[in-house]
């Protein structure tokens, strides 16, 4: 779609229609006392040359570092070819417009995403994306009571292993509206959440249960247990996935007898530059039985009148400017541009790919295991297999340790002793196939030396 | 004219009540009503033993481009949602008034005698008026 902007004559004209005299009286209907009178806290405005200075020196403030943190966000090698095309004036504004098959290509490449989304993850259909794998989290536990019409409660089980901002978030989303998050305590020997710990609900009014696979903590759930554990008792099961591990791992669609009710996850693996955080986007997908209580827009592929096959916005009944205040979200084709990258991504990569990436990502992980677990006061914490991911225990406090490393430009991972105090001096660590066996062992040398350092004084 | 048998009562919301041999009553949406939407491509009817107040919410109907509730024209409990529309809603196009009934009520003592419901005659009237 060509980008024209109005004249003022367009403008003009159309509020000389409408009868208005001008665009700020389109707005009269807000009351006075909910406007914004000052935007307090907002810095004044910078044009494009001071703007553009000013994030430079911020991007030379974080140097050039090695980094071994991942809990949610992945740094993977990017092919050049993705943003190229990514940033290509076809696609470069991703979003829809209100006539959304004007733009056959757009709808197209959605299509596509949607397909590979639900290919990956072994489930029937797929949306046009979430904001990200925090909030397809939330969005999924109001979709589950939504979908359980068997079930009253609006309980939600969420083990303690899954993500402590995907809870958080999922609270501060979902617990006004009545759902109730519960918390389900995890084997401190193996970072895993163990099916029989379940028992205690038994026969209880249970809407849904979360899984993350691998766990906060890179570990692997007994997925398929907890899976039939729940559908033998009528509980919907929402799958939290990581893609690029999905190369390798069986599927959500195929976890225990049934496979999983919802799967959803963070995008972000799957060609998106970690970027300080984000922008990042979300991914949902679920069974044909439950696709009307799906939120998100999902595009079909059709026939027109002249018998050609084309792309076109389907289900709309769900969607907010039909469905109004019952719509099952206010969420629309989203990150649009972050989908083009991710479908990019995956279709340069294919299914041979993705998975060589993850069997690399979890043999430099095993490296970085074995390297740093050599070092004097460093073990493992949890006996079981894990994928890109492990929680190792120090003998020290871990900030002080990570400030060091930071100094010497590795990040050495996250400290979980304010997520998880029960674990001690707990660091999360992460390598991906981005990592050589140079820098592995440059973070076991580094490391050495500052613990040993630290001891002699 | 529209489509509006004589032996069913009827709310301005356009559902039809028949009452049926056992007591229960038997809720669709009118000829009217199916037409106004076009053809439906899903019907979400509620589960039996749900406890209805009248005028509630209880049923999605939705066709391509619009859906909209269908609200209980009496206080009652679901005994049956009708199963075939899960596989074929548009029976409630072809047969609004039979095989396309939504849902079955066992209507709350005095329910059904207490409930302000138009005669044929009088939803008929609501039509005229509205143009159909």
């Amino acid at each position: 779609m060509a980008f024209i902007p109005h004249t003022e004559a367009d403008v003009a004209a159309m509020l000389a229609t409408i009868g208005v005299a001008r665009i700020e009286n389109l707005f009269d209907e807000i009351p006075p006392d909910l406007r914004v009178k000052s935007l307090a806290g907002v810095p004044p405005e910078l044009n494009e040359m001071e703007i553009g200075r000013l994030m430079t020196e911020r991007a030379r403030a974080d140097g050039v570092t090695l980094t071994f943190i991942g809990a949610g966000a992945y740094e993977h090698h990017i092919p050049a070819a993705v943003w190229a095309i990514t940033t290509r004036g076809e696609f470069y504004s991703a979003y829809t417009p209100y006539q959304a098959e004007a733009s056959q290509g757009t709808l197209q490449l959605i299509y596509e995403f949607q397909t590979m989304i639900a290919r990956l993850t072994g489930m029937e259909v797929a949306n046009a994306s979430m904001y990200d794998g925090a909030s397809a989290t939330a969005e999924a536990a109001l979709m589950a009571v939504r979908a359980n019409r068997k079930s009253k409660s609006a309980r939600i089980l969420v083990p303690t292993t899954v993500h402590p901002h995907y809870r958080k978030v999922a609270v501060t989303t979902a617990a006004n509206q009545g759902l109730k998050f519960e918390e389900l305590p995890y084997c401190t020997a193996e970072g895993v959440t163990p099916a029989a710990s379940l028992a205690r609900y038994d026969g209880q009014d249970i809407t849904a249960l979360v899984i993350q696979q691998p766990n906060f903590f890179g570990c692997l759930e007994d997925v398929d247990a907890l899976t039939d554990w729940a559908h033998a008792r009528a509980i919907q099961v929402i799958a939290v996935v990581n893609p690029t591990a999905l190369a390798l791992l069986k599927p959500p669609g195929e976890w225990g007898s049934r496979g999983a009710d919802i799967a959803v996850g963070e995008g972000q693996p799957l060609g998106v530059p970690l970027s300080s955080g984000g922008p990042y986007f979300g991914f949902m997908t679920t069974r044909m039985e439950h696709v009307r209580q799906m939120p998100g827009r999902i595009v079909g592929r059709t026939l027109d009148t002249a018998g050609h096959p084309g792309f076109t916005l389907t289900l709309q009944a769900r969607e907010q400017h039909i469905r109004r205040a019952k719509a099952t979200s206010n969420i629309c084709t989203n990150q649009g541009l972050l989908v083009t990258a991710a479908t990019i991504y995956m279709s340069l990569m294919g299914p041979q790919g993705l998975a060589r990436t993850a069997a690399a990502a979890h043999a430099r992980t095993r490296e970085l295991v074995a390297g740093l677990t050599r070092v004097p006061g460093v073990r493992l914490a949890f006996s079981g297999p894990y994928f890109h991911e492990a929680v190792l225990q120090l003998d020290r406090p871990v900030a002080p340790v990570l400030k060091s490393l930071s100094s010497r430009g590795i990040l050495g991972g996250l400290d979980l002793s304010g997520y998880f105090p029960e674990l001690g001096h707990a660091l999360l660590v992460c390598a991906t196939e981005t990592k050589t066996s140079a820098d592995i062992d440059r973070y076991r040398a580094q490391l050495s030396e500052l613990m040993q350092a630290a001891r002699a004084a | 004219m529209s489509n509006v048998p004589a032996d069913l009562k009827y709310n301005k919301s356009h559902e039809w009540v028949r009452t049926l041999a056992d007591g229960t009553v038997e809720v669709g949406i009118t000829a009217h009503a199916q037409q106004a939407l076009g053809e439906l491509v899903f019907v979400e009817v509620p589960e039996a033993g749900r406890v209805l107040k009248a005028g509630e919410p209880c049923a999605v109907v939705e066709s391509v481009k619009a859906a909209s509730d269908v609200y209980a024209p009496l206080a009652g409990e679901v005994t049956a949602g009708n199963p075939r529309l899960r596989d074929e809603p548009e029976t409630v196009n072809t047969d609004p008034y039979g095989e396309g009934w939504l849902m079955r009520l066992r209507p709350a003592p005095g329910a059904l005698t207490g409930a302000a419901l138009l005669s044929a005659a009088d939803y008929q009237k609501v039509l005229d008026a509205e143009g159909g």
